[in-house]
């Protein structure tokens, strides 16, 4: 079994080995294979592609759903109407903003949890579990715990921190606002990445530590030398996956603050666009920018990170 | 023996599927209004008057239809952005509706509301309906919903404030009057300046009082003529500014609301308040308890007057709000639902909702009624039925939603309103904002 994947994995690795024609058996069966996949490669197109080419096409127009008969072509007018605007501007460095501190947090304290549901030696299922509660709770309803927590009428929080009144109001100005909102975000999310930092934990090897161990190095050289150098897939899988899912934080925000104080992300710039304001044409434009700019975060972490995503998939 | 066998795991499974199956065909034939040859109606409503509001629609229900009441948000935002949804699907279940006149002439443009043509159109804005009601079921010459319910602002004031003040509430008063009575009094002014749609109400009843305009030529949509910035605008946001630096402003200011400023009408000196209809019934239920009037002297203490003009000499326009019932138009039985919407709308209907519930009538004659006369002090009656009648509708456009949302984000927070800058600022945003050349 064992071998069978290592002779697969080699047989698709180096691109320069001269390519030797496929046997009939394996024709038949890449065509088998193709058709299997047939089914599920349209349906991706239908829920996938579809709504997104919908959303490039609508975006050229000046389209609002409440006067129909106006519906104009402008080309790329709403593009550079959105690109042009502060407001866009202002709700993405905030989204950024959002996205990088929450993702640090997330990385330094989900890898703590990670060594200690690695480590636990008694009531471990009741430890791991108890960490990963919170992400089994939905988003909504732990913004709305959190909002009520920081609320200054009836929250704990105010009572806890001995640096701020008692009736300290963290709703009422952009930056206590913004900090309430990203501790219900990494309360959240935290586990998620403790998790797959835990799968990256387990896959380095113990001789490996245990050799640094017989070498001398202390606890903080086995820590950066092996086990992080080691999981070093794993970690950019993490920040990858929860960079991209802070980049479009909505609900905490839209329980939290709606928007208010200039707590907007982008993505709730888009929802008010279309949901609340029916502005399909500049909605449509502005979910285009937001799929882009996803993108472009994706492709800045693969290379800020230099990892080959099949070797993080273990495949090479 | 054998019929008689506990089914098997098979069968089970045969069973509960059949039990599904008969389940959602239930539940299916519930949504498409079909129950055993009888139609259902499905009424959304907005949560004012729930309990009045489930009788009349027993009431309505005939051999033909069932009205059933089904429940939106709280906020009016909410409530047009779930409506909205269905609409734009061509959801045929959503029947009756319960609409903010400022809603109407979106949805109305959208195609989403079936007008009432012929009679039926006669039947729902006839001579009795007030004016400014009427005003607000009328788009593009057709008759798109019928009137429910009108709500008005009135200047709610404790008379023996007013009194020390030395102001003749006989006349009518001014902003600048009441702004300064109430500094000089130690008292406070209540209005509506949190960031959303009732801070628009007020600053649309300014500037009309002013006898000017937020835009207009709104039918002509995204081509308005954008109209904030003139005299009208200006002598707007003076008072605006006169209330924020008087020290008369109640606390929280930019987050108050119709509810915040109830509390402070027994409080101290008392205060003036503009607010809605629903204030009378709520301190005359309130009488002994937090908030409310110590006792009955107190409650006879509280006065109302005319909504407060903005240039002396110049009528007010007092704000008309209240409740427009439409059809939907993707209605399968359409004259049913809107022979439904005429009886839900009538003035037995109205006079109900009137006394129980403080929402008053838009027909004159409902007005005029026994139970009314006995439920309200007959001059209050009066002065709610000139108030729609000769009240500012806020403006009528496919686009007021951005109006809205536009004007709210200049001019919040009040703290910041200047009569040289904010009428001008405000015009320039909203122009871009109309043209697509801005982003809300």
């Amino acid at each position: 079994m064992t071998t069978s994947t290592v002779q697969t994995a080699t047989a698709k690795k180096p691109r320069s080995t001269p390519k030797t024609p496929d046997s009939d058996r394996a024709k038949a069966e890449n065509a088998l294979g193709r058709k299997l996949v047939a089914p599920a490669i349209v349906l991706m197109l239908v829920v996938t592609a579809f709504p997104m080419i919908r959303a490039l096409y609508l975006s050229l127009f000046d389209y609002s759903l409440t006067d129909p008969d106006e519906r104009s072509f402008v080309g790329l007018q709403n593009y550079v109407t959105a690109l042009t605007d502060s407001l866009f501007w202002r709700d993405t460095a905030n989204t950024v903003m959002v996205m990088v501190v929450t993702v640090a947090v997330e990385l330094v304290i989900g890898f703590a949890f990670a060594m200690v549901m690695h480590r636990v030696i008694f009531a471990r299922g009741l430890i791991r579990t108890s960490i990963l509660i919170p992400y089994g709770i939905i988003t909504v309803v732990s913004g709305f715990a959190w909002q009520f927590a920081f609320s200054a009428d009836n929250g704990f929080v105010n009572g806890w921190l001995p640096f701020v009144g008692a009736d300290f109001d963290w709703f009422g100005e952009y930056g206590s606002s913004i900090v309430a909102i990203m501790v219900s975000e990494i309360w959240k999310t935290t586990p998620f990445m403790s998790l797959l930092l835990l799968a990256g934990l387990a896959q380095v090897s113990e001789d490996m530590i245990e050799a640094a161990k017989v070498d001398g190095a202390t606890w903080f050289q086995r820590l950066y030398k092996v086990i992080l150098p080691n999981m070093r897939a794993a970690i950019m899988v993490a920040v990858l996956f929860r960079a991209l899912d802070a980049y479009r934080i909505f609900d905490n925000i839209y329980v939290m603050t709606a928007g208010a104080n200039g707590t907007e992300s982008i993505s709730f710039l888009t929802y008010r666009q279309v949901i609340e304001q029916f502005q399909l044409g500049i909605g449509s434009a502005l979910s285009v920018l937001l799929f882009l700019s996803v993108l472009v975060v994706a492709f800045l972490i693969v290379k800020v990170f230099r990892v080959d995503l099949s070797s993080a998939r273990q495949e090479g | 023996m054998h019929r008689f066998d506990p089914p098997g795991p098979r069968r089970r499974r045969a069973l509960a599927g059949l039990a599904t199956l008969v389940c959602t065909a239930g539940l299916l034939s519930a949504c498409s209004g079909d129950d055993g040859g009888r139609t259902t109606f499905n009424w959304y409503i907005n949560p004012d008057g729930q309990e009045t509001l489930t009788a009349i629609a027993e009431a309505c229900s005939t051999d033909e239809y069932d009205i059933e009441i089904q429940l939106l948000p709280t906020s009016a935002t909410d409530q047009r952005t779930q409506l909205a949804r269905r609409l734009a699907a061509k959801d045929s279940s959503t029947n009756l509706m319960s609409l903010d006149p400022v809603f109407v002439p979106e949805f109305a443009n959208a195609g989403w509301l079936a007008p009432f043509e012929g009679d039926l159109a006669d039947q729902v804005v006839d001579e009795d309906v007030l004016a400014g009601a009427a005003e607000t079921v009328e788009w593009e010459g057709d008759v798109v919903a019928a009137p429910q319910w009108a709500n008005t602002q009135v200047l709610w004031y404790r008379k023996s404030l007013a009194e020390a003040a030395g102001l003749d509430m006989e006349q009518p008063v001014t902003w600048e009057q009441v702004i300064t009575a109430a500094a000089d009094e130690g008292a406070t002014v209540g209005v509506q300046a949190d960031r959303y749609e009732a801070y628009v109400v007020w600053i649309n009843s300014l500037v009309q009082g002013a006898g000017g305009s937020i835009v207009e030529d709104t039918e002509a949509g995204r081509d308005a003529k954008v109209t904030i910035d003139s005299d009208a605008g200006r002598a707007a946001a003076a008072v605006i500014q006169q209330l924020v630096d008087s020290g008369a402003t109640q606390p929280g200011l930019s987050t108050s609301n119709e509810g915040s400023s109830l509390g402070a009408m027994y409080e101290g000196p008392g205060e003036f308040m503009t607010n809605w209809t629903f204030v009378y019934k709520n301190y005359e239920g309130a009488v002994g308890q937090p908030g409310g009037p110590a006792d009955e002297e107190q409650f006879r203490d509280l006065g109302w007057a005319r909504y407060p003009q903005t240039v002396e000499g110049e009528e007010s326009r007092p704000p008309v709000g209240g409740i427009n019932i439409g059809v939907g138009a993707y209605t399968e039985e359409l004259d049913l639902a809107q022979e439904a919407a005429v009886c839900v709308t009538s003035p037995e209907a109205q006079g109900q909702l009137a006394v129980t519930d403080g929402l008053m009538p838009s027909r004159g004659s409902v007005y005029d009624s026994p139970e009314l006369q006995e439920a309200y002090p007959p001059d209050l009656l009066t002065l709610y039925r000139e108030s729609v009648d000769t009240g500012g509708p806020r403006p009528k456009s496919a686009y007021y939603s951005q109006i809205s949302s536009a004007l709210q984000s200049v001019w919040h927070s009040p703290t910041g309103v200047d009569p040289d800058s904010t009428p001008q600022e405000s015009a320039e945003f909203l122009r871009a904002v109309l043209d697509g050349k801005a982003l809300l």
